[in-house]
Parts: structure tokens; C-alpha cells; sequence
């Protein structure tokens, strides 16, 4: 573009400037859609490719058959179960401790120094890569504590990584009850722990939940930490309790990618798609949770 | 005891809120150079105030002129507001509640609070009212509790409404039903004193005029503070009035005398409507 003499107002240069800028405004528009677009066609090609690869190998026996070095006769029993098992630990062992981390941070140490100087480094955890969660727990959970190789050491680990979250959810949830509650509790007489446990927590509980399911396909889809302390690749019996040995979907997915043959490829995608079925269902949860207490709060 | 809604006896028709009986009544709370700070502000400077046992005290001021902050402090409701300080005594019963000894929780429980906005809890109509009855082991059976809850709907006049639909969440209740609800919930527990804080004022005439009425009734078995910002309605229900302006105790009389002839000529301009 040449320079030009700055045209006076009201000449037909001024509209013909007014026009580029509204050109561009809606070149702008176009460009915004079109890398969403990009963003979503990379997602669904994606979905695609594993539906398309994955789907002809999908089948009751596939869930319900254990490994095999057939890629035909292997199954996703062992890692599905070993999943469930793990998170549901994870949760069992995130859950408490979380929300009474949550509890006091919010209810009982607000102003402290102590209180400000936990709430920064939660916020830093929950920003830490999950490997590091992995050799964590690999130092402290399967040798130190000596939980070996178990599900116990995977599900401890899982729940250190998912605390942070765990945490400041809670928090959120605790902070949306109203100080009304505790007033009129408090007026009655009740001590705080009192109000806390049979008033402010029953109504933060939906909230809790949702984010404990949130953190939770978070952790389900994980793979580093749990490589990191042992977990198998090839299990060919299922967790019989808290310190068997284990396999999780990723893993076994991993696991089925890097093989050579192409049947194992098939494999691995009807995996993904077992593992994204069962993604879809905790968070379909955890939005059913969230309308039902939407809908209790209202009245 | 009162039940349902009887016609609602007129102003005019009820006998003047002063009886004979008050003014002999017994100090209930006796409050000594009462200062209060939120930080570093002073809300209250000085207060010192007597209040009679079976009366209905009203407090009336301008807004933010601390007489709900004041109120807060008879049951020590500010306590869980952080950075809040008090100084100077305040004596229910002859007992200084802010000696460092005493046991806050039965302090609530015998000082009873209603507040601006009801609060009642996401629980049925019956949990509502037996919530202070279990919290506090007053009832030793399930009968009792029973008794008790519905003695407490009664005294608060709303039993007839509720009787059939106690199971029934609270919050589906009207906004003066609510209101009553927490007048019940409060009585539940047999305070000596009840505090209200501006209860009628996010409610329409109707379930105001039913408040009232509750208001009067009650305070042949409580202590009755009550916080309005409404000046007829402080005329309508109580013995004795407080008016306080940023953060001072202007004046303290009989209701009649401070809304007819009062002593201080910042009273008069208030209650006549000439500011606040």
C-alpha cells in the first residue's frame, strides 16, 4: 500500500476505508470458524478411524475374553476390570481425604497463613506432570510402603494425582452454600462441625461428586504414572484384590498398538472405543448429578 | 396459643402494646459501654442498654446505623464474621456471655435468632423444625420429637397450613410461610430470648400482619428483640424502642413516649419521616 494523502471526511476514500474494515471483521469471523472447524474434523477423522477400525472387532467376547497372543481370541476383560478397579479405588481413596483437605482449607482455616500457603502449592500440584506422579508414587507407595506392583500402589497413586482437583472442587462446592444455612444452624446451637456435616456438606454433595467423577476420567485415561510403578502389560487373570497385580485400558491399548501385526491394530482401536464408552458414561454421570442438584436448589 | 388465622384484630383493637405488667418486668439483658469493630471501623460506640424480660424491645435507625450489628452481638452471631472485635459487657440472665469461659453453642440455643431473609434448610417441613431438637438431644423419643415439633408450628401459627404436608420440602413453602417456619424452627429449642432481624421486611402486608400478631403472642413466654426499619412497625408491636444513628444509642423509651413526645430532637426528626 502506497502513501496517500489522508483524505478529508465525507469523501468516497472514507467509505471505501469503512468497507475494508468491515471486510475484515468478517474475514476474522471466517477464520475463527474455519480453525474450529479444523479443531473438530481432527477430532471426528479421529473418532473415525477408530470406530472404522475398530468397530468390526467389537464384540460381547471381546469385553469378556482374557489376552491371548491370537489377536483374534484376545479380549479387554482383564484391562476393563483392572480400570474399574483402580478408579473406583482412586475414588474411594481421593474422595475423603480431598474433601476434608477441602473442609478445613475452606471452613476452618480460611485467613491463616498456613491455609494461603497450602491453597498455592495445590494449585501448583495440580499443574505437575503426571510421570512425576508416577516416580512419586513408585518411591513411596510400591517401595517404601511396600505395596508392590499392586492395585492398591496404582489407585494411590492415581489419587495423589487427582487430589488437586479433588480439592479445589470441593471447595467450589462448599463455597456455593449459602452463609445463610450456617447462620440458621449456628442460631440453633449447633457447633461448626455439626453445621458442616448435617447441613453445608449435604448440600454440597452433587457438587463433590461431580467433580470427583471429572477428576476421575481424567485419571481413567492415564497411562505414564501407572507404567511408571509396574503396572503389566500382560496380565491373564483378573485383580482379585487390593494388592493382585493389574492391567489397565491404556495400557493394554498401548500395549496392542505397538505390535506389529495388523490384527493387534484392530484390537487397539475397539479398546479405544471401550475406553471412550466408558468416559462418556462417568461424565454423563456427573452432568446428571449437577441437573439434579440444580433442580433440588431451586426447590 | 394460637391457631390457623382467626380474624386479625385491627391496631386500633388491641390493647396498647404497654401493659401495666411491662414496666416491672425484670432486666433480661443488660448491655455495659458495648463497643463494636469490624477491623479497624468502629460499628458501635458505647452502647449501654437495658433490656426487660417479656417485652418486645423494637430497634429502629437509618440503615447501616448498627442495629442489626448490635442485635448480633446479644447472641454473638458475629463471632463468625472474621476480624470482628467486641469490648464491654453484655449480661443475659446475669451471666456475661463474653467471658472467655462460656459455651457459645448453649448461648445460641437459649438466644434464639430469626433473620431478615428465612433460611430455611433444603429438608422437609418436619426436619426443619426438629433439625435443633437432635443437634441439641432435647428430645428423648421419637414421640417427644413429635410433640415438640408440632407444639413449636403451633406456637408459630402455621401448623394448620403444614399438619398434612410435613414431609413436603420446605422451600415449596410461601415466603411468610417460610418465615413462620423459622419463628417455629427457633421456639423449637425453647429459647429464653428471640431475636429478629427486619423479619417482615421481605414480605408482603398480608404475611407481615400474621408476623405481627406472632410477634405479640409470643412475648408472654419470650424476650422479644425485635430490628425493623419500618417505624409503624415498631409502633404496632413493641413496649419499648431503641433508636440508634451511626452506631450510637440516641434514645431508649416506651414505644408510646418515643413515638409521641421523644426526648431527643434527632428521635423526632427520624420517627416524623423528616430523614432515615
Amino acid at each position: 500500500m502506497s502513501a496517500q494523502a489522508v483524505p478529508a471526511i465525507g469523501t468516497p476514500d472514507v467509505e471505501a476505508g469503512s468497507t475494508r474494515r468491515r471486510a475484515l471483521d468478517v474475514l476474522f469471523q471466517i477464520v475463527a470458524l474455519l480453525v474450529l472447524l479444523a479443531a473438530l474434523a481432527a477430532l471426528a477423522t479421529l473418532i473415525a478411524t477408530v470406530i472404522r477400525d475398530g468397530a468390526g472387532r467389537l464384540s460381547w467376547d471381546f469385553i469378556t475374553s482374557l489376552p491371548s497372543r491370537y489377536a483374534a481370541r484376545a479380549g479387554i476383560f482383564v484391562p476393563l476390570a483392572g480400570s474399574i478397579f483402580v478408579i473406583s479405588l482412586t475414588g474411594l481413596i481421593a474422595l475423603p481425604i480431598g474433601v476434608a483437605a477441602a473442609i478445613y482449607l475452606e471452613e476452618y482455616g480460611t485467613r491463616s497463613r498456613l491455609a494461603r500457603l497450602i491453597e498455592i502449592n495445590i494449585a501448583n500440584l495440580a499443574a505437575v506432570p503426571s510421570i512425576i506422579y508416577g516416580l512419586l508414587g513408585l518411591g513411596l507407595f510400591v517401595r517404601a510402603l511396600g505395596f508392590e506392583r499392586s492395585v492398591l500402589a496404582g489407585a494411590s497413586t492415581l489419587a495423589l494425582l487427582v487430589l488437586p482437583v479433588v480439592i479445589l472442587s470441593t471447595r467450589e462446592a462448599l463455597r456455593t452454600v449459602p452463609m445463610t444455612i450456617r447462620e440458621g444452624a449456628y442460631a440453633l446451637g449447633a457447633t461448626k462441625w455439626q453445621t458442616i456435616w448435617s447441613q453445608v456438606l449435604p448440600m454440597a454433595v452433587p457438587g463433590i461428586l461431580t467433580g470427583l467423577i471429572l477428576a476421575l476420567s481424567r485419571a481413567i485415561g492415564e497411562t505414564a504414572p501407572l507404567i511408571t510403578i509396574g503396572a503389566l502389560t500382560y496380565v491373564p487373570f483378573l485383580p482379585e484384590s487390593i494388592w493382585s497385580q493389574f492391567s489397565v485400558l491404556p495400557i493394554q491399548i498401548f500395549n496392542w498398538v505397538s505390535r506389529p501385526q495388523q490384527e493387534f491394530a484392530a484390537n487397539a482401536a475397539a479398546g479405544i472405543i471401550v475406553l471412550l464408552a466408558l468416559l462418556l458414561t462417568m461424565n454423563a454421570v456427573a452432568i446428571w448429578l449437577r441437573d439434579r442438584f440444580q433442580k433440588r436448589r431451586r426447590g | 396459643m394460637t391457631s390457623g388465622s382467626p380474624a386479625i384484630p385491627s391496631f386500633a383493637a388491641r390493647p396498647k402494646p404497654t401493659g401495666p405488667a411491662a414496666p416491672d418486668s425484670p432486666v433480661k439483658i443488660d448491655v455495659r459501654g458495648l463497643n463494636f469493630y469490624y477491623g479497624d471501623k468502629r460499628a458501635l460506640e458505647n452502647i449501654t442498654i437495658q433490656l426487660r424480660a417479656n417485652v418486645v424491645s423494637a430497634f429502629i435507625g437509618p440503615s447501616g446505623c448498627g442495629k442489626s450489628t448490635f442485635l448480633r452481638t446479644l447472641n454473638r452471631m458475629n463471632d463468625i464474621i472474621p476480624g470482628t472485635r467486641v469490648e464491654g459487657k453484655v449480661l443475659i440472665d446475669n451471666v456475661d456471655i463474653y467471658d472467655p469461659k462460656l459455651d457459645v453453642v448453649g448461648l445460641r440455643r437459649r438466644v434464639g435468632m430469626v433473620f431478615q431473609k428465612s433460611n430455611p434448610f433444603p429438608k422437609s417441613i418436619f426436619e426443619n423444625v426438629a433439625y435443633g431438637l437432635r443437634i441439641n438431644g432435647l428430645a428423648r423419643s421419637k414421640a417427644e420429637l413429635q410433640q415438640r415439633v408440632e407444639q413449636s408450628l403451633r406456637q408459630a401459627a402455621i401448623w394448620d397450613e403444614v399438619k398434612d404436608r410435613l414431609q413436603e420440602s420446605a422451600l415449596a413453602l410461601s415466603g411468610g410461610q417460610q418465615q413462620r417456619l423459622c419463628i417455629a424452627r427457633a421456639l423449637a429449642v425453647r429459647p429464653k430470648v428471640l431475636l429478629m432481624d427486619e423479619p417482615a421486611s421481605a414480605l408482603d402486608p398480608i404475611a407481615t400482619q400474621h408476623i405481627e400478631e406472632l410477634i405479640y403472642d409470643l412475648k408472654k413466654d419470650y424476650t422479644i428483640v425485635i430490628v425493623t426499619h419500618n417505624m409503624q412497625q415498631a409502633a404496632r408491636v413493641s413496649d419499648y424502642t431503641a433508636f440508634f444513628w451511626l452506631g450510637r444509642l440516641v434514645e431508649y423509651e416506651r414505644t408510646e413516649k418515643m413515638f409521641t413526645a421523644p426526648a431527643e430532637k434527632l428521635t423526632e426528626d427520624y420517627v416524623t419521616g423528616r430523614f432515615g
